[in-house]
């Protein structure tokens, strides 16, 4: 790091880069540490044994499945609506373009209170479902319902940049070339657009494995049928046994961080395909 | 094909947008404008709105100073294990919130590493309102550096340089050069933190220990209403924190606005031909 | 104030930018840097400012050892190549920003600080545009308000990185003429860094050519361009025709061509010494051009395109032993000759530069 001072005459290499690193030490990496040092004080039998139970492991598949349905939902809703908001002009687009990040805007409880008030039997669009014999709330819909909700602005935000600087004259290259237009936009724009988008499923998914606050309220929270691996955390922390809570918890933070990796990798594709 | 797609991206959003919103508020006041009042006016809600507010004034301006720190070596200095810092200091979003709560927990909790060095002191963190404070200072450690450190870092340093070489001091510089220049990105990040400060469920939760008009904030107390079927009272307090949400999302518009059309200008300036001096 | 550079010597990574620097800058001169990118010029520049430190040497301020002073207390004027104008200041307080960071004991009253910027902004011309954004400028401008700032805070040096870099053909013209004349008015010592040679031959008092991290001539403009030390600055100043020859006894022949090229005794290719190979370099102005053998040693081509579009007629030739000649001539020259694609003329250089390999 001596090296950086020398080469620059800027003051405040030591002083800022110290204060990062001693409040990121304090903040986040003791206390990250201390979760993985907790889990080393099981043997690995007890770790096994916690981590594949049978609520355990039926919390995982849950989270995973509906994380990874929200985010197809996402994918597929979030690519329509950054290209309408990129190709359309219509009366409201600003305030829609706009309400797109409401859900990194709004608490996560509040979130939850309403779309349990919505979808509950008696509220406004559960009432509608149940007509159908569909139960959202305190179902594994009503999870990815929430879960649609707060992943909500990333596939959009990925994708929109890369469908407004893409240049339109490619695809008019691509009709003067005879292609049609669903020619054009399967072989010219979809593959422009797929590394943002797969970087956008992969943070919706991401975000979607963590998400407590606004499950919590429309899931019900039944193990073995709506339990979440938060809420079971939750629940284990609440009955005092840390060790089976930590166990879990490693698990699925080891998810986040490989997820980490994968959202690098894609953005480091996406960076090259922009170039 | 046009309005069709139109529609469909309008139904979509108005269904998991707009609809939630609506509800929020068509509860909160489905008794009135008294019923939303009297859902306020209780002292365990007030104690609920302090303690959210405590809590993000604390946590906001420590991510302030943070994240300028952070962005200035990482912008300004060229050092190793730099990507990795940047990827250290976005753990936290990618860290669940109920596992935020549990690591403050598994530290201070009466179970935790200093559980008893704190007890014997008849110190409390844990269920009580430094917990809260901490659990919330983690979740939104990256917000500020985040907006900062892109922007930084496309902006180089020839300005600072510029100035220094003009007579400048370091903290000349940066408070007359380097903080002008990131003003809006850092207003950015201070409400999209601030936001995250207020409205914090999960992590927070874990810590609480949810004493009413003691440990509970906003979005805890929102959650002891609607479980006690306290609907309007629950909504209404929600409301308040929609209109926080809904003010982020105008001022984030704004400033956006705002630094397209500042860049819009750069550049536009006719080249004009000179004389000579005289 | 003169300024001294003794064996300076800057590496980046594994990559040496400088190479054991020596030059020396009299009070009130103007340099240029010239070279290539990658040659350490602008690096030279930012160790002379003192926004870099050289790994090894001293840089000397009329003889006072520099080498360890910040470049807050260098007391340099440096213009950087894009500008870097604060942008949220306007052009007055760009100009005055060197004036009011001052301490307070060592501050100019406002009403001074105030006289001295209308008078910098006069003096680059623009008093009108004192209330506008650096956004709102152009190219040209901006590039004034970074002088006016450098100015305003009296350096004893003045130090401009790719000054006219950044502006469109026209502008860049209009502000050489500009620089050399503000020069000559202010005549504070002056170093400014280029890649144009056109640009540093028309400005400087003195140019330095560097290349890959080394100096490879210092001299006038008239120096450098009509006696290069090396093949280096021969093609880095200009467009040159390159033919592969020797030299024996006092003569270098190339082609079908020969020219006198004496040489001292003892020198390699003297006469009644070994041949020795050696690239002969003729630049396109250096030609005359005959439509017959006129007894002087010729050279014969065909010529195969004409531009005649300028005061200077560019043409491109094909020599008898296939190799492409370019050559210009003034035109009248070429108008007397009644050139045309196709004809056959002979060519006789006036001049050769003979380097061995």
């Amino acid at each position: 790091m001596s090296r950086a001072k020398k080469n620059n005459v800027l003051p405040g290499f030591g002083l800022t880069c110290g204060y990062t690193l001693t409040y990121l030490g304090l903040v986040v990496l003791i206390p990250l540490a201390t979760l993985f040092l907790r889990t080393a004080s099981l043997t690995w039998e007890q770790f096994w044994t916690t981590v594949t139970g049978d609520r355990a492991l039926f919390a995982y598949k849950l989270t995973i499945g509906a994380s990874m349905i929200a985010a197809l939902v996402n994918a597929v809703f979030g690519l329509l609506t950054a290209w309408v908001l990129v190709r359309y002009r219509f009366p409201g687009r600003g305030i829609l373009d706009a309400l797109v990040d409401l859900p990194f805007a709004l608490p996560t409880a509040v979130a939850g209170i309403s779309l349990c008030a919505l979808y509950a039997p008696g509220g406004w669009v559960g009432a509608l479902l149940q007509r159908f014999g569909v139960q959202a709330a305190y179902a594994p819909l009503g999870i990815v319902i929430a879960m649609v909700f707060v992943s909500l602005p990333f596939v959009v935000r990925t994708v929109q940049p890369v469908l407004a600087d893409l240049d339109q004259e490619v695809e008019e290259a691509a009709a003067s070339l005879g292609a049609r237009r669903w020619q054009t936009l399967r072989r010219v724009v979809f593959p422009a657009v797929l590394p943002s988008l797969l970087t956008g499923l992969a943070l919706a998914f991401g975000r979607s494995l963590g998400e407590f606050g606004s499950i919590v309220f429309i899931s019900g929270n039944m193990p073995g049928r709506t339990e979440i691996a938060s809420l079971l955390i939750l629940t284990r922390l609440e009955e005092f046994d840390y060790a089976g809570a930590t166990a879990i918890a490693v698990v699925m933070l080891g998810l986040s961080f490989a997820m980490i990796f994968v959202i690098n990798v894609l953005q480091a594709w996406s960076r090259r395909g922009a170039d | 094909m046009r309005w069709g797609l139109t529609g469909a991206a309008v139904a979509f959003l108005g269904l998991m947008l707009i609809l939630p919103l609506v509800v929020v508020f068509a509860t909160a006041f489905s008794k009135g404008w008294s019923g939303f009042s009297a859902g306020l006016a209780d002292s365990d809600s007030f104690a609920a709105v302090k303690l959210t507010l405590i809590a993000a004034v604390i946590s906001v301006p420590l991510n302030i100073i943070f994240g300028l720190a952070a962005a200035w070596a990482i912008a300004k200095f060229e050092f190793r294990g730099k990507s990795l810092l940047i990827t250290v200091i976005d753990l936290p979003f990618s860290v669940s919130p109920i596992i935020a709560g549990m690591l403050f927990v598994l530290l201070f909790g009466a179970q935790g590493w200093l559980g008893d060095w704190l007890a014997a002191r008849n110190m409390r963190i844990i269920f009580a309102v430094p917990g809260i404070v901490l659990a919330t200072v983690f979740v939104t450690v990256p917000f500020v550096a985040r907006e900062l450190i892109p922007l930084m870092q496309a902006q180089g340093r020839e300005e600072e340089e510029a100035a220094l070489s003009l007579g400048a001091g370091g903290w000349q510089a940066f408070f007359r050069v380097t903080i002008p220049n990131i003003k809006w990105a850092l207003v950015y990040g201070v409400i999209l933190c601030n936001a995250r400060a207020l409205g914090e469920f999960g992590a927070v939760s874990v810590v609480s220990g949810h004493i009413q008009g003691v440990t509970n904030t906003m979005p805890l107390q929102i959650e002891v209403l609607y479980n006690e079927y306290k609907f309007v009272p629950a909504f209404a307090m929600a409301s308040l924190l929609v209109l926080m949400a809904l003010l982020t999302l105008v001022l984030k518009h704004w400033i956006e606005w705002r630094s397209a059309r500042s860049l819009a200008q750069i550049g536009s300036g006719p080249d004009r031909a000179i004389a000579p001096p005289r | 104030m003169s300024i001294e550079i003794q064996r300076v010597t800057k590496v980046f990574g594994g990559f040496k930018a400088l190479d054991g620097i020596n030059l020396t800058v009299p009070s009130g001169e103007l340099v240029a840097l010239l070279g290539p990118s990658g040659s350490g010029k602008t690096t030279l520049l930012r160790v002379i400012a003192g926004l870099e430190s050289a790994d090894e040497g001293a840089v000397l301020f009329d003889g006072e050892d520099a080498t360890q002073r910040h470049v807050r207390e260098r007391g340099v004027g440096f213009v950087f190549q894009h500008y870097a104008l604060f942008k949220h200041m306007t052009v007055f307080e760009n100009v005055a920003f060197g004036l009011r960071v001052r301490p307070r004991r060592l501050r100019p009253r406002k009403a001074e600080i105030a006289d001295r910027v209308t008078r910098l902004l006069k003096l680059v011309q623009l008093e009108h545009l004192g209330n506008r954004r650096p956004a709102q400028l152009s190219g040209g401008q901006r590039q004034r308000v970074a002088l006016a700032r450098a100015l305003a805070v009296e350096p004893k040096v003045l130090l401009l990185d790719e000054p006219f870099g950044a502006l469109d053909a026209r502008v860049r013209q209009e502000l050489r003429t500009w620089l050399r004349r503000l020069h000559d008015e202010i005549h504070v010592t002056s170093v400014f860094v280029t890649h144009d040679q056109e640009e540093a031959l028309e400005v400087a008092d003195r140019v330095v050519v560097m290349n890959a991290g080394r100096i490879e001539q210092l001299g006038t403009p008239e120096d450098v361009f009509h006696r290069p030390a090396n093949e280096f600055v021969m093609h880095f100043l200009g467009n040159v025709n390159v033919f592969h020859g020797r030299v024996e006894g006092g003569k270098a022949m190339f082609g079908d061509l020969y020219v006198e090229h004496p040489v001292a005794a003892g020198r390699p290719g003297a006469a009644g010494d070994e041949p020795k190979d050696a690239k002969v370099f003729i630049r396109p102005h250096e030609w005359d051009i005959s439509a017959h053998r006129n007894g002087r040693p010729a050279m014969e081509a065909v010529v195969t395109h004409v531009n005649a579009a300028g005061p200077v007629v560019k043409l491109w030739l094909l020599s008898e032993s296939g190799e492409p000649v370019h050559a210009e001539l003034p035109l009248d020259h070429y108008r007397a000759l009644e050139l045309r694609s196709g004809q056959r003329v002979f060519l006789s250089p006036r001049q050769v530069k003979v380097f061995f390999d």
